[in-house]
């Protein structure tokens, strides 16, 4: 069992529900002291830049992509104003831990997106969050009140001459907002269509300025690394899967739950954690990264540690550290069909091959799961899937396209007999 | 490049002060507060969110035009951006919004139950509103609550671990 649980974006849990979002609360566990260090000292931002690369910090959205790098293609030193947006919208369906972090450890993800700007040269930051998000919206809101007051951020901070305004944007209800481009339109008031890059954000984002997205969870856990140091946060994971990670455990457990544990935790002990598949059954199947990663069979899932090396040698992507549990019993193309349906719904049709082929998916194997599947639905199905990935702008048409592709890889007898028998296999 | 990076600025020939009330154009002003000077229409979301508040849930034509107005946009930048969006309604709506979600970890868990139940008990489809207007049911897309599935969101607020009779007694207790 992982000796280091809940030590970075988590490290509130332990403090009374009523009151580990305040300001105190964050003070007490050492809370801005590394802002206000960085303040004081004029720390230069490229020394705090190459603490983040030694962390070896990924990405934790989903992409994986490292945090460190990320920031060092901004122009810091460029003139004109610049951006560090904060993707709260979280909604890869089985992922529930950004919504955590909003409501349990606000001050953090402040105290990170000002070390951010700090780093990048951005006097303004956004943090979008999704709009159904009501409580944790009140809760970020409520921190940024208190971190304005304790003049933590604003103007002329703490007498440093450094400024720092940020500001919450809400979203109302699209998926596709996660994607960061997407999300910079709809800052801009725009329906959120992703855009073309290059230009990648850093070099045109925000208002055309250079921007920099990160994901809540990682830049929450900025203010942890630097107190500890890169080097100790790289260590708690694996070589190239430095540090903690938040997984959300959810579907068939027993207690569906999210946790932070070091990155390369074996799958069996998150699945332990989370008090074993509900009802004493089987494991069947697992989504290891969010609905959009492939699907990846039991027995192989139990074989696996939670790293994003281990999960791609399995087959799958580590993405959000969404693990969704299936058990023995369950009908896997209706499994599909969800999965499928959501990706037609989420298309922001923009792309010919996503804003039809996900439909095409969806009512294929709709009808397929309504046992009214016909012979060639099968090959029409890794056709049309095979025709969206890499053919979109953004990624949300692999998203709906690996789903489909791995569901056929491993369970393609399931779908088989439900096509020759008209009933499922499971039930 | 592939999109717009300059403001739609459009000036209408409206009175602003005409158009909301004072308290509705005060909230809309904290918002384009947040956005550069030449960026009002950065705040067309939570304008159209304030707006659809007040008039008890869903949008009307003339409610979008007048926020066109007022954020110096074109109309159909804001009908495009209220229609993009779920959570912005363009025909009449019940004050109560009961939201299911219906993604994988709440489908695993049972949501498939809910929304069938509320289907047969209230006989209403998804967009409905039940015939006495007690509530307008929706299905939602994940709404990140995935550990605490089945979820609900009805009005402002996330109701979890849900069970048919559990929704039911929510659904009596709205007003």
């Amino acid at each position: 069992m992982a000796a280091q649980q809940n030590t970075v974006c988590f490290r509130t849990m332990h403090l009374p529900a009523a009151e580990r979002f305040t300001l105190a609360a964050y003070r007490s566990l050492g809370g801005y002291v590394q802002w206000e260090r960085i303040l004081r000292e004029k720390l230069d931002p490229a020394t705090l830049i190459e603490e983040l690369k030694l962390s070896n910090l990924r990405g934790r959205g989903g992409a994986g992509f490292p945090t460190g790098l990320k920031w060092s293609f901004m122009p810091r030193s460029a003139p004109g104003q610049k951006y560090i947006v904060c993707n709260s919208d979280e909604g890869e369906p089985g992922t529930c831990k950004d919504r955590d972090i909003l409501r349990y450890n606000p001050h953090q993800l402040i105290e990170g997106m000002a070390i951010a700007g700090y780093c990048i040269g951005a006097t303004v930051g956004y943090n979008y969050i999704r709009g159904e998000f009501y409580e944790p919206i009140e809760r970020f809101d409520g921190a940024l009140q208190e971190a304005y007051a304790a003049g933590l951020v604003g103007r002329d901070i703490l007498g440093s001459g450094v400024d720092f305004d940020l500001f919450t944007h809400l979203g109302a209800g699209a998926y596709i907002c996660g994607e960061e481009t997407a999300l910079l339109e709809s800052i801009e008031g725009k329906k959120g269509q992703p855009r073309y890059k290059p230009p990648f954000p850093a070099q045109v984002g925000l208002y055309g300025c250079p921007t920099t997205i990160n994901n809540t969870e990682s830049l929450a856990s900025v203010p942890v690394i630097l107190e500890k140091g890169g080097k100790w946060f790289l260590e708690q994971g694996r070589p190239n899967n430095g540090g903690l990670k938040l997984f959300s455990i959810t579907g068939h457990v027993n207690n569906p739950c999210n946790v932070e544990v070091p990155l390369g935790t074996p799958f069996r002990d998150l699945l332990a954690m989370a008090g074993g598949v509900k009802d004493g059954k089987g494991l069947k199947a697992v989504i290891p990264g969010g609905s959009s990663v492939p699907v990846v069979p039991g027995e192989i899932m139990m074989q696996t540690d939670m790293d994003y090396d281990s999960i791609a040698k399995a087959g799958s992507m580590l993405g959000s550290g969404a693990v969704i549990v299936i058990a023995e019993g369950t009908c896997m193309v209706k499994v599909l069909a969800n999965l499928s349906n959501f990706y037609m719904h989420e298309s922001c049709g923009q792309c010919t091959p996503c804003r039809e082929g996900t439909g095409w998916l969806a009512r294929v194997v709709g009808r397929i799961a309504a046992g009214q599947g016909r012979a060639p639905d099968l090959d029409l199905l890794e056709s049309v899937a095979g025709r969206i990935g890499g053919r979109t702008i953004c990624a949300l048409g692999d998203a709906a396209a690996m789903p489909v592709q791995s569901f056929l890889k491993h369970y393609r007898a399931e779908f088989a007999h439900l096509i020759e028998h008209g009933v499922s296999q499971a039930a | 490049m592939s999109f717009r990076n300059a403001p739609l600025g459009v000036i209408h020939d409206r009175d602003k002060s005409t158009l909301f009330t004072s308290e509705i154009r005060a909230a809309i002003d904290t918002h384009i507060a947040k956005y550069p000077p030449e960026w009002k229409q950065s705040a067309v979301m939570p304008a159209l969110t304030l707006v659809q508040e007040a008039n008890g849930g869903w949008l009307t034509r003339d409610l979008m035009d007048a926020v066109a107005v007022y954020l110096d946009m074109p109309e159909v930048a804001v009908y495009e951006v209220a229609t993009f969006y779920s959570m912005y309604d363009q025909t009449p709506t019940a004050k109560h919004k009961v939201c299911v979600c219906n993604s994988i970890s709440c489908m695993l868990n049972g949501s498939e139950e809910l929304i069938h139940h509320i289907e047969h008990k209230y006989q209403v489809k998804p967009g409905q509103t039940t015939a006495d207007g007690r509530f307008t049911f929706k299905e939602a897309e994940c709404l990140g609550a995935c550990r605490d599935a089945p979820a609900v969101l009805i009005g402002k607020t996330y109701y979890e671990h849900l069970t048919p009779d559990a929704l039911d007694r929510l659904i009596e207790g709205l007003e």
